[in-house]
């Protein structure tokens, strides 16, 4: 190897590495990085029973942990003791270190991922005491007091809420944050630079101080009382930095060629935008503004301050308290009423799966990154061009055009 | 290839002068930059709002109170003697727990997205941790009110009694005698920590798995070349790489911390001083004593809390920008190899 470098051409006055190749070295065993030998696998599952067998022992005589946390910690670590030593028996001190890490992320992974899919199963588990009764959707809380049974009263006020809320939210925040985000990538210059900082200021308000700024400068001083405007305004607050920022991003991602190519056709700047970046950007722009109202709609803090609460149904924005589902829960758990506290899970559950909706619906159609086509885009596009193929073939030789009724119509 | 010109030739020729491009926009093209303009300065003009509303209302307290608003611990704005020090504290040590509960999670987390798992279990995974970034605080705030809550007390009970030499892990009553009793230990910064801290571990696992899959490849094939475990490829290479994504990540999640309210809100028992004992029951946040106090506040009151939340905001305005321009910086050092 070292030799037919050296040899690799006459204008070698360059340095050249000389490796010395030590003919004695035995081959170390090609290492494996990835996947499991059934020596593995029992190492890993050996050691699993193992700890989980010496760990009911000690717990009961010699340990002084109880609950289960305390037995889950004692199995962990001596779980980890007994696989390092087990793969230490046939393996190098670097192979134990990287197979102890590998268990070590792996159970930070699981730790993780079961935490937060054990929080959404939770809520959703002790919400169905209160969604179980059908009432719990169509009425309101106002003819029913803590006491009543789950059979009476609903969350319908607060479902309305939430969305009449979120829609004033969006009709302000989707013009504004997308114009916002188009004026950022399109226009430029200096005052687009200090529009992006100013935004990205603005994603480290804390949610409270938005509520606190709509309470003290709309409520106290403009409309005196509290109101679902003055909630979605808050929530716009919070939405908009949020928009503009994922936005921003996804208009970014448009190529920069697809922009030069419709300017070399001499197509103005607007029909650019219009008919260039934004359809390429569509899927991401709304992934955009789904994700900033999953977050809007969980926003509490914020309305806690600014929609009152009721427990009445409220279709008027402009006046009186209007309480969304976030506040609702809020305000449901404070009571020590068991059954008050079932429908505060029930309200949690509604969010959740609004939320969680939401989130999946924004996966299925922002999957693909701008440009890239889905089969039935594709087939259109490329129906699109045979259709171009068509029109000119007959417009520089009209005789030649095979179909030509067909072609003609299609264009016309 | 050079271009030889004599003293002539360049006499001659005529002086050379860019040729002037006019650009001359159409109708449709001032309107639509009018109105993108617009909507720029519109968004501005809404931030500028509460950044300015807030400073103004702001000054009116920090005027009174002066520089003691950072250490007064109490909170009588009546009374004329109000600060930030027991709530900053508070604000503070739930953040640094639920650091400590997050950084290792997501780091872990991060890796094995990034480097263990691969195909079609990998994105559901990403799937998933994105998923719950989504999830709404009031559900974690339930969850930690009325399940981790009983179950973390025995834990709480445990590290009391056993890691008393720790004195931030001692938990004392008024007479200084160790504490046993199960409600000495609800409602503390510990486990408002916790829900915080898995509150931000999604923010912070995604930012840093992005850094992790950005290591380049050619480094990771030569750390394997060279006879290296996926271990000690990750420690040389992946690692390294990634520096900027975790501590950006993990500031991120830091700045997230500190201006969460509402499941913080709902778990402590709000008190005003100083309370070092973090599995001891009674701490506060600064999102928490706004939430508090803003129904029954007079005018110079809500003047007291938007200097609060003025404190909060530059303190997370702080911790953001850092962030960002770390996680920034790391990125164009990444893309810099071929």
């Amino acid at each position: 190897m070292a030799d037919t470098m050296n040899l690799s051409g006459p204008r070698t006055s360059a340095p050249t590495t000389t490796l010395s190749v030590l003919d004695d070295m035995p081959d170390a065993p090609r290492r494996d990085v990835r996947g499991y030998t059934p020596r593995q696998l029992f190492d890993l599952f050996g050691s699993f029973v193992g700890a989980a067998a010496l760990t009911t022992l000690l717990f009961g005589w010699f340990l002084p942990l109880q609950g289960p946390i305390g037995w889950v910690v004692v199995w962990f670590i001596s779980f980890l003791v007994l696989y390092a030593l087990m793969v230490n028996t046939d393996a190098d001190k670097q192979e134990v270190a990287d197979r102890v890490v590998t268990v070590l992320i792996g159970s930070a992974g699981v730790i993780l991922i079961g935490a937060l899919v054990f929080i959404v199963v939770y809520t959703l588990s002790r919400g169905t005491e209160a969604l179980l009764h059908p009432n719990f959707l169509t009425q309101t809380m106002q003819y029913a007091g803590p006491l009543d049974p789950l059979s009476v009263g609903g969350i319908l006020h607060a479902v309305v809420g939430t969305l009449i809320q979120i829609s004033i939210a969006l009709v302000i925040t989707v013009p504004l944050g997308i114009g916002t985000a188009v004026y950022l990538n399109e226009v430029g210059g200096r005052f687009a630079r200090f529009v992006r900082t100013v935004s990205d200021a603005m994603t480290a308000l804390p949610s409270i101080v938005a509520g606190l700024f709509v309470y003290a400068a709309l409520i106290q001083v403009v409309t005196k009382q509290r109101s679902g405007i003055a909630a979605a305004i808050a929530i716009t607050v919070m939405m908009m930095p949020i928009v503009v920022r994922s936005a921003d991003v996804v208009l970014r991602l448009v190529p920069q060629n697809l922009r030069e190519a419709s300017y070399a056709l001499g197509s103005s700047r607007w029909s650019t935008v219009w008919h260039v970046v934004l359809p390429t950007a569509r899927s991401g722009l709304v992934t955009a503004v789904i994700l900033g109202t999953a977050r809007g709609i969980g926003e509490t803090s914020p309305v806690l301050l600014t929609s009152g609460i009721t427990a009445a149904l409220n279709t008027n924005p402009f006046s009186g308290p209007m309480i969304s589902l976030p506040l609702q829960v809020f305000d449901f758990v404070r009571s020590p009423e068991p059954t008050m506290v079932a429908r505060g899970f029930g309200a949690a559950a509604v969010l959740l799966a609004l939320v969680l909706t939401l989130f999946l619906v924004a996966r299925a159609l922002g999957g693909k990154a701008p440009g890239e086509l889905s089969d039935r885009q594709r087939r259109r596009a490329l129906e699109a061009s045979l259709r171009d193929e068509a029109r000119f073939a007959l417009r520089s030789d009209p005789r030649a055009a095979e179909p030509p009724a067909t072609a003609e119509k299609v264009t016309s | 290839m050079t271009l030889v010109l004599d003293e002539a030739s360049l006499a001659l020729a005529p002086p050379d002068k860019a040729r002037a491009i006019t650009v001359l926009p159409g109708l449709t093209d001032r309107i639509f930059k009018t109105v993108a303009y617009a909507a720029g300065g519109i968004t501005v003009a809404i931030m500028a709002a509460v950044g300015v509303f807030l400073s103004l209302r702001a000054g009116t307290a920090l005027k009174v109170a002066g520089f003691s608003f950072l250490t007064q611990r109490a909170w009588a704005p009546e009374h004329q003697t109000f600060g930030v020090g027991a709530v900053l504290f508070g604000t503070v040590t739930i953040a640094l727990i639920a650091l400590t509960v997050s950084i290792p999670l997501s780091l872990g987390t991060a890796l094995l997205l990034s480097e263990i798992v691969a195909g079609r279990l990998r994105s559901l995974l990403i799937t998933l941790v994105d998923l719950m970034a989504a999830v709404p605080s009031i559900v974690f705030g339930l969850w930690g009110v009325y399940f981790l809550q009983s179950q973390i007390i025995p834990v709480s009970q445990w590290m009391s009694t056993n890691l008393a030499w720790i004195p931030i892990f001692a938990v004392t009553n008024a007479d200084g005698s160790a504490a046993t009793d199960a409600s000495a230990f609800t409602s503390s910064a510990f486990i408002a920590g916790i829900v915080v801290g898995l509150m931000v571990v999604p923010t912070q696992t995604s930012i840093m798995r992005e850094a992790f899959t950005r290591a380049p490849i050619g480094e990771r094939e030569g750390a394997y070349a060279l006879g290296a475990t996926r271990w000690g490829m990750i420690r040389t290479v992946v690692l390294p790489f990634g520096t900027g994504g975790i501590i950006g990540g993990t500031m991120l999640g830091l700045g997230r911390a500190l201006g969460e309210t509402i499941a913080v809100y709902m778990i402590i028992s709000p008190i005003f001083d100083i309370n070092w004992q973090v599995l001891k029951t009674g701490s506060n946040s600064v999102s928490a004593l706004i939430a508090l106090r803003y129904g029954e506040a007079s005018d110079f009151g809500l003047s007291a809390l938007m200097a609060a939340g003025l404190v909060l905001f530059v303190l997370t305005l702080i911790v953001n920008f850092t962030a960002s321009s770390i996680v920034a910086r790391s990125r164009s050092g990444a893309e810099s190899d071929g």
